[in-house]
């Protein structure tokens, strides 16, 4: 069933009208061919990546946040919320595109709530965890200074949390940019897109290396701006 | 020195408020514990006086502190900061309002020193300018080096981190401090640096502060007046440190203040608050102390000497008078 969304609009490529002597040897990479589609297949299949990802992380972000700060005020929400994340987190990921596809169809919405639910676990467990390992003399000193609860939060916990609230989206990040190209099955979006041509294509060798290598790529950068804003969000992690 | 000195010739704005504390009947009984934490304590300690709590572990002193400053809900009793109830207040705002230091000092890692101190009066909104001002002003009053301001608490040695949190709590110019153990996690070399210092500043601000120490010899130095707390939050005695010294009301107290109580008690003072021998003449040969000591010190001295009598000389080395054994024996009868 899923498998036909693969079939989306064949790339006019290895074996096609033009082709060149290296696409026709299917060499390992043929620069030619990568700059024939840059702008016609690899670079819009990177932007649709990037929105993908940013979307799922995003909404996934605020919920995995939300539940952590819930959690956090009530423990006893603690497990339930863990049960229900883990459960997501392990469902292998064409099992649940399946499983959504009957009420989303093969959609970007399909899509992106399979690419959100495996961003909770990771991102629950980091903020929770950050919040609860704020030293207590540290809490006890905010609050006896006359701050709030709400205060105490914003203030303090969440900043002290940081660290380990960035780490978390860090692997969340990661995590989604891989699952991503899985997703490409279901929205025909994504640098999923150019490998899966790739495989059908008789296993179209620069196809599939240049759309692979921009996945980890983006993930190696994705991964590098997030040290980075973690440098310049949390720079007295690094005094003393 | 000079730069208290300084700090107060600028005619800095603001150390001027010190409030009456006082626990009527004060108790504190935990759920599903069989004796109380404290059964029923009252005290009264004066605007800008210093009383220290002091007893063994499980007396309730900690306790009591927080009490204070409602991080304890009460049990039963009230408590009056300048003659008003604290129940009545929102709690947040009356901390905002009571100085708070304690032992692990829990100065905010992610906030710089300057930052650290700034947080109560950004909390009560003061302007930027304003709060630069006292920032600066509170660094010099507690000896630190105003560029000290821009560095994180990570960077600083214990007794510099122990000046901030002091700092932090007089920021606001509270008219209470509460300090649970503040010197308890320094080095004893430190610690009588830092409480030196704390007296100093305490005579520059004149606070009304509740001191939590289980250290008598600390209670002793700090205190105007000390209360003795004994296991299951009971006082055993509330009076000032020479009356305590002299006259403790029980065993439990004697025991507890030790047997040297005598010696304690000259620690006290210095020489330069007793009355002198006058020296007749011809110098004594064993040699001299300076007048500053603790009579304690110059007693530990004269023995040193064999008993013989000892000159006291003025900071210029002029000398003030003797001293002999059985000058400073009378000082206790």
């Amino acid at each position: 069933m899923i498998w036909l969304a693969a079939g989306g609009p064949v790339i006019p490529t290895f074996g096609g009208r033009g082709a060149f002597a290296c696409e026709r040897a299917n060499r390992l990479f043929c620069s030619d061919w990568v700059s024939r589609n840059w702008s016609s297949v690899l670079w819009p299949a990177l932007r649709q990546h990037i929105v993908l990802t940013l979307i799922a992380v995003s909404i996934g972000f605020v919920i995995a946040t939300a539940l952590a700060l819930l959690a956090y005020r009530r423990g006893w929400l603690e497990r339930p919320v863990l049960i229900v994340t883990s459960i997501l987190y392990t469902i292998p990921s064409l099992a649940l595109f399946e499983l959504l596809e009957p009420s989303f169809g093969l959609t970007r919405t399909t899509a992106e709530i399979a690419l959100v639910s495996y961003t909770l676990l990771i991102m629950f467990r980091n903020t929770l965890t950050g919040l609860r390992e704020v030293p207590a003399e540290v809490r006890d000193a905010a609050i006896g200074m006359g701050m709030g609860p709400t205060q105490t939060l914003l203030r303090v916990e969440l900043p002290l949390a940081a660290p380990a609230i960035i780490a978390g989206l860090r692997i969340a990040t990661v995590t989604v940019i891989s699952l991503a190209t899985v997703a490409s099955l279901i929205d025909n979006a994504g640098l999923g897109v150019p490998i899966l041509t790739a495989i059908s294509n008789d296993v179209f060798k620069t196809e599939l290396i240049v759309a692979g290598a921009m996945a980890v790529g983006l993930a190696l950068a994705a991964d590098a701006l997030l040290v980075i804003a973690q440098r310049i969000l949390t720079p007295w992690t690094r005094a003393g | 020195m000079n730069i208290q000195t300084s700090a107060q010739s600028e005619g800095s704005p603001s150390f001027s408020k010190a409030a009456r504390l006082e626990l009527r009947a004060v108790s504190k009984r935990y759920r599903g514990q069989e004796r109380p934490a404290i059964p029923e304590l009252s005290l009264e300690v004066d605007a800008g006086e210093v009383c220290v709590l002091v007893g063994p572990s499980g007396s309730g002193k900690t306790t009591a502190l927080r009490l204070i400053n409602r991080m304890i809900p009460l049990s039963g009793g009230d408590i009056l900061l300048g003659g008003r109830s604290v129940l009545e207040r929102d709690p947040s705002e009356l901390r905002r309002e009571i100085g708070y230091v304690i032992q692990q000092i829990g100065l905010f890692p992610h906030l710089s020193v300057a930052d650290n101190i700034a947080t109560v009066p950004r909390l009560l909104g003061w302007d930027r300018q304003r709060i630069a001002a006292r920032v600066g002003e509170l660094l010099q009053m507690v000896s630190l080096d105003p560029a000290i301001g821009g560095r994180y608490p990570a960077q600083l040695s214990g007794g510099q981190r122990q000046r901030v949190g002091v700092a932090r709590a007089l920021a606001a110019d509270p008219p209470l401090m509460l300090m649970d153990e503040p010197f308890g996690a320094i080095d004893p070399i430190n610690r009588a640096r830092l409480q030196d210092e704390f007296k100093r500043l305490q005579a520059q601000v004149r606070k009304t502060i509740v001191f939590v120490t289980h250290d008598i010899d600390e209670a002793i130095r700090m205190g105007d007046k000390i209360a003795i707390l004994r296991e299951g939050g009971r006082l055993a005695q509330y009076d000032t440190p020479a009356k305590i010294l002299t006259e403790p009301a029980d065993e439990f107290v004697a025991e507890f203040v030790g047997a040297d109580r005598a010696l304690k008690r000259l620690g006290l003072e210095t020489l330069a608050e007793i009355k002198l021998l006058e020296p007749n003449g011809a110098p004594a040969s064993a040699g001299s102390v300076p007048r500053t000591a603790s009579v304690r010190d110059a007693l530990s001295q004269l023995l040193a000497e064999g008993g013989r009598p000892l000159d006291v000389v003025d900071d210029d080395g002029e000398v003030a008078g003797v001293i002999t054994l059985e000058l400073l024996g009378g000082l206790l009868a």
